[in-house]
This record gives C-alpha cells, sequence and structure tokens, in this order.
C-alpha cells in the first residue's frame, strides 16, 4: 500500500528503477526513501537487533531507519541518496551480509 | 589536503547560509559543507527546485517557507566553495575538518568553523513507535517540500507544536484529508504560558500567524482532540490503529500513517563529540552548547549559529549566522571590535526581537512527561539495538550511573543513529530514575566519526587512520567488517 501519493495535477517525469528485483517508475528527483514509500515497500527493513519491521521515519539523515542497499552496497541512508535511472535499490532484512 | 578556508561552516541552512555570506562579504575565504544536495536546510529544503519547477507547491507550504529564495539566491550568489553533498563526520583539534561525498572523503583544513547543524524532532518514544508508518510530523513535510508527496491513506498526528499545526495546515491546502489531530500539550499549559504574554505581545506578526493557523485548522473540522492519555500505536509490519484514553473512555483510530511531533532540539552530534561544553536548558527541556551572544563556543575556534545553539526558528538563525561571521573576521584581524559592533547592531536587534516569542513557545508547547520518559516499561527507547525503557531502568537499579555506562550494559545509543534518537530519553530517565537534574547526569559522550563510513572511504582517504580515528575508538560491527566497499563504521565502542 502506498503510504505517500504525489500532489494532484504536479508534471512529473519518472525514471526506471528497480527495488526488490522488481522494475518500477518512479518520479524522478525524489530519495530513495521516498519511493519506498510511495512504492508501499513496507517495512523497508527489519532491525538487526530483534527482526521487528521498520520503515523510514525523519527522512533528514538522522534515524537511520531507512537503512537499504542501493546498488549492491548495504547500510546507505535511503533519506539521503537521490533515485537514478536503472538504480536498484532491495530491502535490509536484519544484519546486511557482504560478500568478501 | 583538498582544500584551505579561512572559515569552514557545516550546514547550508538559514545560519549557515547567513554566516557564509557575511565571511564572504567580509573577504573570509569559505567553505560550506552541507549533507544535502540543495541549500536551504530542513526549514527551506528544496525551495530552489520547487520555486523552478513546481510553483504551485509555495503556494501549499505558505509564505514563510517562499521567503527562503532570497537567502538562497543570495548564498548562490556570494564568493563561497560550497560543497553540497558533504556530511562532515570528524574535526580534528587542529582543525582539519573531514567530509564523506560521492567521491570519498575530502579534508579541509580551515582556520574557524562554524556549526549549523540546525535541529531534529524530538524523539517521542510511544508504545509502538518503531512501527512502520509511523513517521515525524517533519519527515512528512521534507517530503511535501522535496518531493511533493502527501500521505495517501488514514493519517493521525499526534504531538504538540508549532510545526505540527503548520503542517496540517499544509495538508489541508493541499487537500489531504486527516483522521484526526491528537494534541498531547499539557492541559495547564496555556495558563503557564500567559505570564510570558507581555514580551510575545511585541511579536505580534507571529501571534496572528499561530491565530490564523488555529483558526483555519478548526474551521476544517479536523476532529482536534484535547487531554489525551495512554496513546499506544499498535499494528503488525505496519501501523494501523492508534489506541488511547480520553474523558475516561478508550479509542480506537484506525491509521494508516502516524505523523508524531513535539518539539524541536539541536541537532548537536558534532559539537559534543568536539567535546565542547553543554548547559542543560529546562525550559527548552535539552542540552544547549556553551556560547556568548557570538555564538563564541568553549573552544575559541568553534561558533554555533542557529537553531543548533539554541531553538529559535529560521528567521532567528539567519541573524545568529551573520553574528557569528562577524565575530570569526573579528577573531580573524580582519575587523576591528568597533567594526564588528557596528556592523552587528541590526542583527543583534533583529535576533531579540525575534527570541521576543520563544519563551511563550515554549511553555505552551512544553513536551508532556509521558511522551518524554515512558511510563511504560515495554516502550523502545533505543531504536537502532532496541533497548527499552525497562531494561534501561533496570540497569539504573543495578547502580548504572549515567548514560556512558549505559553503553556498556545495554550498547543503548551505540547503533548507526549514535544516540540522536535515544539521547535525551536515556539522560531523562536516568534523571528520574536517580533523583537527580538532567544536568548532572549528562551526555552520551559523542565519538567520531559522526556519521557512518565506509571502511574503504576511511582506508582511501588521505588522514593518517590514526588521526581520524585514534586507538581504541574505532570499532566495526562484525557482520559488515568483511568487505571494505561495503563495510560500514558504526559508532565507537565505550572506553
Amino acid at each position: 500500500m502506498t503510504l505517500y501519493r504525489a500532489l494532484d495535477a504536479e508534471p512529473r517525469e519518472h525514471l526506471d528503477m528497480t527495488i526488490e528485483g522488481r522494475r518500477v517508475l518512479i518520479p524522478a528527483g525524489i530519495s530513495v526513501a521516498a519511493a519506498l514509500l510511495h512504492a508501499g515497500i513496507i517495512p523497508s527493513r527489519t532491525a538487526p537487533a530483534g527482526g521487528a519491521p521498520r520503515a523510514p521515519y525523519c527522512m533528514m539523515g538522522v534515524c537511520f531507519e531507512c537503512l537499504v542497499e542501493i546498488d549492491g552496497v548495504p547500510n546507505r541512508q535511503g533519506c539521503m541518496v537521490s533515485v537514478a535511472a536503472g538504480m536498484r535499490v532491495r530491502r535490509q532484512l536484519g544484519a546486511p551480509v557482504c560478500e568478501p | 589536503m583538498s582544500a584551505a578556508a579561512d572559515l569552514v561552516v557545516v550546514g547550508a541552512g538559514p545560519a549557515g547560509m547567513a554566516a557564509a555570506i557575511r565571511a564572504a562579504e567580509l573577504g573570509l575565504r569559505t567553505i560550506v559543507l552541507d549533507e544535502q544536495a540543495e541549500p536551504g536546510g530542513q526549514i527551506y529544503r528544496a525551495i530552489e527546485r520547487v520555486a523552478r519547477e513546481h510553483p504551485q507547491r509555495l503556494a501549499i507550504l505558505g509564505e514563510d517557507y517562499a521567503a527562503g529564495i532570497a537567502l538562497v539566491r543570495a548564498f548562490r550568489d556570494a564568493k563561497i566553495d560550497y560543497r553540497p553533498q558533504a556530511s562532515v563526520w570528524q574535526v580534528e583539534p587542529d582543525q582539519r575538518v573531514f567530509a564523506s561525498t560521492p567521491t570519498g572523503t575530502e579534508c579541509v583544513q580551515t582556520r574557524h568553523l562554524v556549526i549549523a547543524t540546525g535541529a531534529m524532532e524530538r524523539p517521542m518514544p510511544l508504545p509502538g513507535w518503531t512501527l512502520p508508518g509511523v513517521m515525524t510530523a517533519g519527515g512528512a513535510q521534507i517530503l511535501l517540500k522535496s518531493a511533493g508527496h502527501v500521505p495517501a491513506g488514514r493519517v493521525v498526528m499526534i504531538g504538540t507544536g508549532p510545526l505540527l499545526l503548520l503542517l496540517a495546515w499544509q495538508l489541508m491546502r493541499a487537500n489531504v484529508p486527516i483522521a484526526a489531530i491528537l494534541d498531547t500539550g499539557k492541559a495547564d499549559a496555556p495558563a503557564r504560558a500567559l505570564r510570558h504574554a507581555g514580551s510575545a505581545l511585541r511579536s505580534a506578526a507571529y501571534l496572528r500567524k499561530g491565530f490564523e493557523l488555529v483558526r483555519s485548522i478548526k474551521a476544517a473540522a479536523i476532529p482536534w482532540l484535547k487531554d489525551i492519555a495512554d496513546i499506544e500505536l499498535r499494528g503488525d509490519a505496519r501501523v494501523r490503529e492508534v489506541v488511547y484514553r480520553r474523558n475516561g473512555a478508550t479509542h480506537n483510530q484506525a491509521a494508516d500513517l502516524v505523523l508524531l511531533h513535539q518539539g524541536i532540539v539541536p541537532n548537536a552530534n558534532l559539537g559534543w563529540a568536539l567535546r565542547c561544553e553543554h548547559e542543560w536548558n529546562e525550559s527548552q527541556r535539552c542540552f544547549l552548547p556553551r556560547t556568548d551572544g557570538w555564538g563564541s563556543s568553549s573552544l575559541p575556534q568553534v561558533q554555533f549559529a542557529g537553531d543548533c545553539a539554541s531553538i529559535a526558528g529560521a528567521r532567528a538563525a539567519e541573524y545568529a549566522g551573520a553574528l557569528a561571521a562577524l565575530e570569526v573576521a573579528h577573531k580573524l584581524g580582519r575587523i576591528d571590535r568597533t567594526e564588528r559592533d557596528a556592523r552587528a547592531r541590526s542583527a543583534r536587534r533583529q535576533l531579540a526581537s525575534e527570541r521576543r516569542i520563544r519563551p511563550l513557545l515554549e511553555a505552551l508547547y512544553r513536551p508532556n512527561d509521558p511522551h518524554v520518559v515512558p511510563a511504560d516499561d515495554a516502550v523502545i527507547v533505543c531504536r537502532c539495538e532496541g533497548i527499552t525503557a525497562g531494561e534501561i531502568r533496570a540497569v539504573i537499579k543495578q547502580g548504572c550511573p549515567g548514560p556512558n555506562q549505559m553503553k556498556a550494559f545495554l550498547r543503548c545509543g551505540m547503533g548507526p543513529c549514535q544516540g540522536r534518537m535515544c539521547g535525551l530519553t536515556v539522560t531523562e530517565l536516568i534523571a528520574q530514575g536517580r533523583g537527580m537534574s538532567p544536568a548532572e547526569i549528562g551526555y552520551f559522550r559523542i565519538r567520531p566519526p559522526i556519521k557512518p563510513l565506509l571502511l574503504g572511504e576511511l582506508a582511501a582517504s588521505d588522514s593518517p587512520a590514526d588521526a581520524a580515528l585514534p586507538a581504541g575508538h574505532g570499532s566495526q560491527r562484525a557482520e559488515t567488517a568483511a568487505a571494505s566497499d561495503a563495510a560500514v563504521v558504526t559508532t565507537p565502542m565505550p572506553r
């Protein structure tokens, strides 16, 4: 379920990106966290401590609840990164695992 | 060393922009490091883009937001080395500033530093506040400003403070229905605020705006409910309902999105990491860095300006930024004392005028005790590590004397947010538990890096690793330590 929709009557360009392996059209110029809320990818992670579901909270870089994997790099702050064409975003379930 | 400056300003909100503009006018080589992609801070977030591409959004956001355009234009026109997307993670005692950028860490050697990191929303640790779909009101406003996005489902707003009401007004103008506003302000707050009315009356424009906000929210017939108790946010993989008590009855309000707000507090980690002296401010109910009338801190090369020094709003931040820049120019020998004082006169008068409304606002919107220090032991206080109020109370009973010892007991405050979301709550919980004042309890010792950092980036930076991360301070989470490209340095271990 989408938690945030675009304002009515605002012309938008969209771009093509991948969230959880699924191709989606996302308004250009927004943050990855905004894209997750818009596309309804909620919860966007589970907490490494305890495994509880979490999602973007502050949208300004202080809470770190929007940590996601972006283009293969885990623990990125989704609210601090703008969406880009071809970007690949994955939810982060539990602690991130890095391949050596 | 990638650059040298007379002045580095951290933050491109109103305080940082005004400080940089004034410093550049005075001939100081000025670099502004800001972690956002566009100037404006949170208050004027995305203002250039909105004015250029989405002018209709200005009408929704209101004239105080639109007023930021002039400042951002002056900032763009000034001779300033502005570096967006530069997240400062450490300042060394020799005034080297390290900032993470999309192309790696940059190091700037500066003679002086102005910290203008603004404010963040005070944590509101309610039962269920970690559920997906529970956000800050400020977060929703950032989405409106920067993305043109508005809530799609049933919205419940909970808390107290001007920002909550402003957001309600903005959502109304965007034709977004609000299911309810649950007002958590103290019942006796208006009476307590009354004694500050004399001073506030001299801020007629603010009072008029405030009354207008309240009047239009009431006119829109949004359920605006007061005397709310025992709030609980319930859900599963996301929030589903808000349960609360009012007039002796329990109510269940369905919700898809819950927006919390109970005022703002300084975004303070950089000042703490620098070991600037701080003092507890009871009226603002938070720690503030100790500063003088120029924003000078306990460290000779460091000034604070704007809401990170003391919450007073965007206009006040501008004047405080200008004053900080004048003092830096004076300290660097660019202007003498007489010239500094002469140039400061107008800003000082306007700053005083801006601050007149604050005692009234602080009394009227003082956060209510149960929402600052959770009574319910099951409430999560440290979101990162999932530490509850009950766990914290238990270690206080065992003799844990302060926030830093608390880290060793519980890892509380040691996740990626580095105490930003729990620090003030932990201080107040310990103060309450030990029957002492927050001033006596103190705050977390914040250590570099103050923003998580790729280990690969740290290794590639031109800083000696021992300077960037003093021995014994760096730790990395075991699960992320393997790959340098992907690993993240999180909060340092306690000593």
